[in-house]
């Protein structure tokens, strides 16, 4: 292709994202519209949801009594509002910020409204979507590791089977949940050497490379299941449960306190592990250098940055942090390994990293929705409210295809992501 | 092609530190001669060096072997023994399993009294049933792949083609079996196409890459059994289990072989089917579009050909011959629809193509194999307690050397003339 | 510091592109490394970076002999390189960029310290005028202004020796200004510039020395004040004569292309074809001449419906094919040989029995409806590859293994299998040998004579000599000027290298 530019055709560029903006604040009146409709205009007046707030005990808050009626009418008329804003507003900026926050005025009258009359117990929600995303944050973390250096990554359901298999058999056989997490990152990197190896070494396809390694992994787990732990299940399948820890002080802010500072360790180090990437990435030589082999490999080359030895690392890295993922799964979660455990939450882990933009705070953003998404699935199982749950635990697959046929916007992956390097 | 130019193997030094590398390099170079003939060497040896890994994987995880080699030093012969005893019941079983006992076939032909013929051919029946959904979701990926997409949904579209044809299966119970199972099939078929419309549409019109919409359409197919399986439509009167109504006989692929053995008509459609994808890419001018798409977009389109429709057009096909993958599950095989319906194959499927070549002849000859593994693991599973996962792990680790042919070549000191089919689908910057 | 080339060459396979070139830049001066597409130069700028290794001769630096292994090595050598095609990373800020691979950074963990290179970076930029905002990211800036930002990241690295491959290929005239006025800054501060180009006025309005390169070697040293434009042009382009081909005065009958105000964008979005109008007739060769990428890719492209055109008009025997399908522009009988044959004209794994029905599988005796018939292909490759000489393993052998010239018959014999009206032929014998290109050129007379209108587009000049009737010069997108096969060499040569057509240009 020529590389000349002797003049200049008014760019079609900025027009495309213009009407994608006001489409999207087009789709945020609707919704807001049909919100009123829906949750406000048929409630009757004097119907209340009453929101639980408590948990911890020793802290105990009323049960504010929400009126439905007027609470999803202003829900409504903000979604509406925020909708008009995107519409006929100039510039890209915050278009995403004011999608988001649209459609959590919209979730959160749906929520009331379906709720009606009964008790919603906001913080218990709050708290199994935090429950639900940890392991999601792993995944796509895992995949932001591997694919901002380049190589494509769909291995991490196979990490996560790995990391869960091997993290309760080893804090099971050892005693010791450390030990068990140490061997769950083990086997993730595991994993993760081998799709570089192939992938690096052999040039082999990375989306095959990955398809086959979930297939392997799956395979192995449950064969090594059924082989190895069930006819021991007491000594090799019993592993403890991380026990929640509680921050101090942190722990007794209301509301937030419980659910976000007595959790987990597993969710400490996802957030931790999560702040050391995001600042990694974008604020340090190894995420500048990172990121310009994952986009433009031949630049780099020609700097002196070894585009092989970045990718390895990278790769492994990423494994060793799905393995954690799964880790969380059987040693954070149910305390023992089952076959296929991970029920497909690697796929989902990686539509939040296209979702999010191959970015890890909004792939972790993206991990926190689609964990909003399956929590929100029990609530409305509970409450009877004619949304089919499958529909809910759909979403996060229908957003990712609605994302990659940008009619939200272009979703760009690392310019060279998937492409083998070589030089001339 | 490169001329040999290797240099001959050094004369082994003092001590026998060597003997393994120039054994390998001997061993290799007698190959190179069979390697010429093109890939079926590299097939070989991955599927050899797979049941190899595979084999290693039982001596470690059986506590008797694993005993018997912690005590190697003092008692060498008890673990290879015992190791040898492991491997060779187990994939004894597996090939009993697969095509069925010699001693079994010796009676039934000296007999040939019909239960004996039937109990003889029952193990070869059970690989034929597994082969047929194998072989029509292969060629689903093949297909795709030769138009050069990575269709990793024919999961979705299988289940969509199950879930039409169970549901016309079971709700028109009155209709006489010659409407009723055509009917049956070619709705599966159109459900399964249009499943597979959806990524190649996306993909021709706005670049979506379909390795991500297919994984994604794979999951938003799951969940919607899961719902479907809660309406009345699907279930029985009644019923409060997630089962759909049985297909009824009238919309059931006929049994070959009597109803002793549950090899049907299934398998004729899936042979069928590989010939027509064979005739379609070899002998039809659509077929050489596809191919010239899959090839070079550069030179199809210079040559005048619609790469959107192609796009669109494969995956339309493809989605149609995964959906019948579907069709003879819920016709032939489990006649009702369950949470989870036929949940690994579509992965399987994948892998079949992948060691087919994404040749239709390939892809037959791997979708008996993994068919021969699939019952033969049952009968394994049965025989020697070794649990039929281990199939999956054999298979993966097949795709794995086919998929890295290099790698195959290197373990095993090999050259090719490397003109192969490579398999390559690229990253998704679409 | 000075660099001195010393009896390099560089072969690959049988050609030599590099041969005994002896070349020494002095400190502070501007040398000019002039010749044609294809003379040599960029091999010789690769070799200096240290991305090709020279077969024979020795690089010094300040009199002392050097290995240069890597682009690397020739970075701590204080050698930069401003690639024709950037080395930036789109997504990167120009800050980003420019500190890769040696960032400045702060405390243990290496935190980048922006601060640090953004300073550096305007430093520099007030220092030699280059104007770059350190903030902005690269994919947003015009062309110009990411040449700069190759240029800082040189001059980071305290390249003491600068060198531009065709940096003037992708600017406007006013960045081209832009860009001699950093060039002298540079130079006013001792620095060396190796400026790599085949635009005769450039050289001579901000070159020091000037060094002219064809096939491989030296042709010609000289300095602005002692040489001329036209000078230039005949040492660039040369003398001999090297091939003629025989063929009688053209028959030329009715109009058969009829372009009217084409214009074009590239794949950027900027114009590449402005305003184009040409018409190609029955029984004549029309040979476009220019240096490459002065428009002929896009013109050819969107002639053949390969791109859409942004204004314009084109006709074929009255048909009106603009913005058509290729399909609709083949139907109407345009047969076509594209620029780049391994990619746009032949299917590489592909048999050659079935390249060679790449656009006529549908047609009969191959095709009929769905029905593809194989065994008809195969007896097409066998008659072909007799006519057309074209020697391969067999009519199954995959294309890929065919020699360049052998492919390039496989793409005529092709073409040529169905009637045409006009065929469009570019670079037809890029990368042949003597004896290949003579085929073709043979082949491309015999259609002319058979009436077909030829449109032939080359950067060989000695092939737009040898083979057009009538010729038109291409440059910045457009037409300049029009000659004949009698023109001097150098009248032509001017237009090639964009000097307004003199008097003697014919009218079409």
């Amino acid at each position: 292709m020529s590389e000349m530019a002797w003049g200049v055709v008014p760019a079609a560029a900025t027009a495309g994202t213009d009407r994608r903006r006001r489409w999207l604040g087009g789709f945020l009146v609707a919704l807001g519209l049909l919100a009123g409709y829906a949750f406000a205009a048929h409630v009757p007046a004097g119907v209340v949801t009453h929101l639980d707030l408590n948990s911890a005990p020793a802290l105990p808050l009323p049960v504010p009594a929400v009126p439905v009626r007027e609470t999803t009418a202003v829900l409504a008329a903000i979604c509406v509002a925020l909708g008009l804003v995107l519409a006929l507003r100039r510039g890209a900026r915050g278009t995403y910020a004011l999608l988001a926050a649209g459609l959590v005025a919209f979730g959160l009258a749906f929520v009331i409204w379906a709720a009606r009359g009964a008790d919603l117990s906001l913080e218990g929600m709050l708290a199994s979507t935090l429950v639900d995303s940890v392991p999601l944050i792993f995944g796509s973390l895992s995949g932001v590791m591997c694919e901002r250096s380049g190589v494509i990554n769909i291995a991490i359901e196979g990490q996560f089977l790995a990391g869960a298999f091997l993290g309760a058999m080893i804090g099971s056989v050892s005693g010791n949940l450390w030990l068990g997490m140490l061997a769950g990152a083990a086997a993730g990197a595991l994993l993760g050497a081998m799709l570089a190896f192939l992938c690096l070494r052999y040039h082999a396809d990375q989306i095959i490379v990955g398809i086959v390694i979930v297939t392997f992994a799956t395979g192995l787990t449950a064969f090594l299941d059924l082989q190895v732990l069930t006819p021991n299940q007491a000594t090799l399948n019993s592993p403890q449960i991380f026990p929640n820890i509680a921050v101090p002080v942190l722990d007794r802010i209301p509301v937030l306190g419980p659910i976000l500072f007595d959790q987990n360790i597993f969710l400490y180090l996802a957030l931790a592990l999560l702040a050391i990437i995001q600042i990694g990435l974008f604020h340090t030589r190894w995420g500048l250098r990172v990121r310009a082999v994952g986009e433009h490999p031949r630049a780099a080359d020609t700097v002196g940055i070894s585009v092989l030895l970045i990718r390895y690392r990278n790769v492994i890295l990423g494994g060793a942090i799905g393995g954690l993922g799964g880790a969380a799964l059987s040693i954070g979660s149910t305390g023992e390994f089952t076959q296929d455990m991970s029920a497909g939450l690697g796929f989902v882990a990686l539509a939040a990293m296209i979702f999010g933009r191959w970015k890890p705070l909004w792939a972790a953003s993206a991990a926190l929705l689609f964990g909003f998404a399956d929590s929100l699935q029990s609530v409305l199982a509970v409450l009877n409210v004619p949304i089919p749950s499958p529909f809910l635990l759909m979403a996060p697959y229908v957003a990712t295809i609605i994302a990659v046929a940008g009619l939200v916007g272009r979703v760009r992956p690392p310019g060279a992501d998937g492409m083998p390097y070589r030089r001339e | 092609m490169a001329p040999d130019v290797e240099q001959p193997p050094a004369p082994p030094e003092g001590g026998g530190a060597r003997w393994l590398p120039d054994a390998r390099r001997r061993l290799g170079r007698g190959l190179q001669v069979v390697a010429r003939s093109g890939t079926a060497v590299t097939t070989t040896l991955a599927i050899f060096s797979a049941l190899v890994v595979g084999a290693v994987i039982m001596i470690v995880t059986t506590p008797q072997t694993l005993s018997a080699w912690s005590a190697f030093p003092s008692n060498p012969g008890a673990a290879l023994g015992s190791s040898w005893t492991l491997v060779t019941s187990a994939y004894t079983a597996l090939f009993v399993g697969a095509v069925g006992s010699p001693a079994a076939w010796l009676h039934a032909i000296t007999s040939l009294s019909p239960p004996a013929l039937t109990a003889a051919a029952y193990p070869l029946s059970e690989t034929l049933v597994a082969t047929a959904p194998l072989l029509l979701g292969g060629l689903s990926v093949s297909l795709a792949f030769r138009t050069g997409l990575f269709n990793i949904g024919a999961q979705s579209q299988l289940l969509a083609g199950a879930i039409v044809a169970g549901w016309v299966g079971f709700s028109l119970p009155g209709l006489p079996w010659p409407v009723h199972l055509p009917l049956a099939i070619l709705a599966g078929a159109g459900a399964g196409a249009v499943a597979g419309w959806v990524p190649g549409v996306l993909r021709a019109r706005t670049g979506a890459h379909e390795v991500i919409v297919t994984i994604m359409l794979n999951y938003v197919a799951a969940n919607l059994l899961i719902y479907l399986l809660s309406l009345p439509a699907f279930l029985p009167r009644g019923a409060a289990n997630a089962i759909s109504r049985t297909t009824p006989a009238s919309a059931r692929l006929p049994h070959l072989a009597g109803p002793g053995l549950r090899v049907n008509a299934g398998i004729l459609l899936a042979l069928a089917a590989a010939y027509g994808v064979w005739w379609l890419l070899q002998r039809s001018t659509l077929g050489f579009r596809f191919r010239m798409v899959g090839a070079s977009h550069d030179a199809a389109s210079a040559a005048g050909v619609d790469i959107r429709r192609m796009i669109t057009g494969s995956m339309v096909i493809a989605g149609a011959l995964a959906g019948l993958a579907g069709v003879v599950e819920i016709l032939g095989v489990s006649p009702q629809l369950v949470p989870g319906f036929a949940q690994n194959l579509g992965f399987t499927a994948i892998t079949v193509a992948l060691l087919g070549q994404a040749r239709p002849g390939g892809v037959v000859l791997a979708a008996l194999l993994f068919g021969a593994f699939q019952a033969g693991g049952l009968q394994m599973q049965a025989s020697t307690t070794i649990p039929l996962e281990l199939v999956q792990v054999i298979e993966a680790v097949i795709v794995f050397f086919i998929a890295a042919p290099a790698l195959v070549r290197a373990i095993y000191r090999i050259r090719t003339s490397g003109t192969g089919f490579r398999l390559f689908s690229q990253g998704w910057g679409g | 510091m000075q660099v001195e080339l010393r009896g390099i060459t560089k072969r690959f396979g049988s050609l030599v592109a590099s041969r005994a070139v002896d070349l020494t830049v002095e400190p502070g001066e501007i040398h000019a490394l002039l010749g044609e597409n294809g003379a040599g130069k960029t091999t010789l700028m690769n070799i200096l970076y240290g991305l090709y290794h020279a077969d024979q001769g020795t690089i010094l630096i300040d009199g002392h002999p050097v290995h240069l292994g890597s682009p690397r090595a020739a970075l701590d050598a204080h050698i930069g390189m401003v690639h024709q095609h950037f080395m930036l990373v789109p997504v990167f800020t120009v800050a980003e960029n420019v500190v890769l691979g040696h960032e400045p950074v702060r405390g243990p963990l290496g935190f980048l310290d922006r601060r640090r290179a953004h300073e550096e970076i305007r430093r520099l930029s007030q220092a030699f005028g280059l104007d770059v905002d350190p903030e902005a990211v690269v994919e947003s800036l015009p062309v110009g202004v990411q040449q700069r930002v190759e240029i800082v990241k040189a001059l980071v690295r305290q390249a003491q020796l600068l060198i531009l491959d065709e940096p003037t290929a992708v600017l406007t005239p006013q960045e081209i200004g832009e860009l001699f006025r950093v060039m002298r800054s540079l130079k006013a501060d001792g620095r060396s510039i190796l400026f790599i180009t085949h635009k005769l006025g450039e050289v001579l309005e901000i070159a020091d020395r000037i060094t002219v390169l064809r096939h491989g070697a030296v042709v010609g040293r000289t300095t602005p004040d002692r040489t001329s434009e036209a000078e230039l042009a005949s040492m660039m382009v040369g003398r001999a004569v090297e091939f003629r081909v025989a063929k009688a005065a053209a028959q030329a009958g009715r109009v058969v292309l009829d372009v009217e105000g084409l214009t074009v964008a590239d794949a950027r979005g900027a114009l590449a074809v402005v305003d184009v109008a040409l018409q190609v007739r029955a029984g004549e060769i029309l040979a476009v001449a220019g240096v490459q990428g002065n428009g002929q890719t896009e013109l050819v492209r969107a002639l053949f419906g390969l791109v859409p055109p942004v204004a314009g008009r084109v006709r074929v025997d009255g048909t009106d094919v603009t913005g058509a399908t290729p399909r609709r522009v083949a139907a109407a009988g345009v047969g076509y040989v594209p620029e780049d044959r391994q990619r746009e004209g032949l299917v590489l794994p592909f048999s050659v029995a079935e390249n060679l029905v790449l656009d006529l599988y549908d047609r009969a005796p191959f095709g009929r409806g769905l029905r593809f018939d194989p065994r008809a292909v195969t007896a097409n490759a066998r008659a072909r590859l007799e006519e057309f000489d074209i020697r391969a393993a067999g009519p199954a052998a995959p294309a890929a293994t065919l020699s360049g010239g052998n492919q390039q018959k496989v793409v005529l014999a092709r073409e040529f299998s169905r009637p045409l009206k006009l065929l469009i032929a570019t670079q037809p014998t890029r990368g042949l040998d003597v004896g290949s290109t003579e085929i073709v050129h043979r082949r491309l007379v015999e259609e002319r004579d058979r009436g077909t209108a030829i449109l032939l587009v080359s950067t060989e000049l000695d092939e737009v000599l040898g083979l057009g009737d009538r010729i038109a010069v291409m440059s910045r997108g457009r037409i300049t000027g029009y000659a004949q096969p009698s023109t001097p060499r150098e009248e032509i040569g001017l237009m090639m290298a964009g000097v307004t057509s003199g008097p003697a240009a014919a009218a079409p």
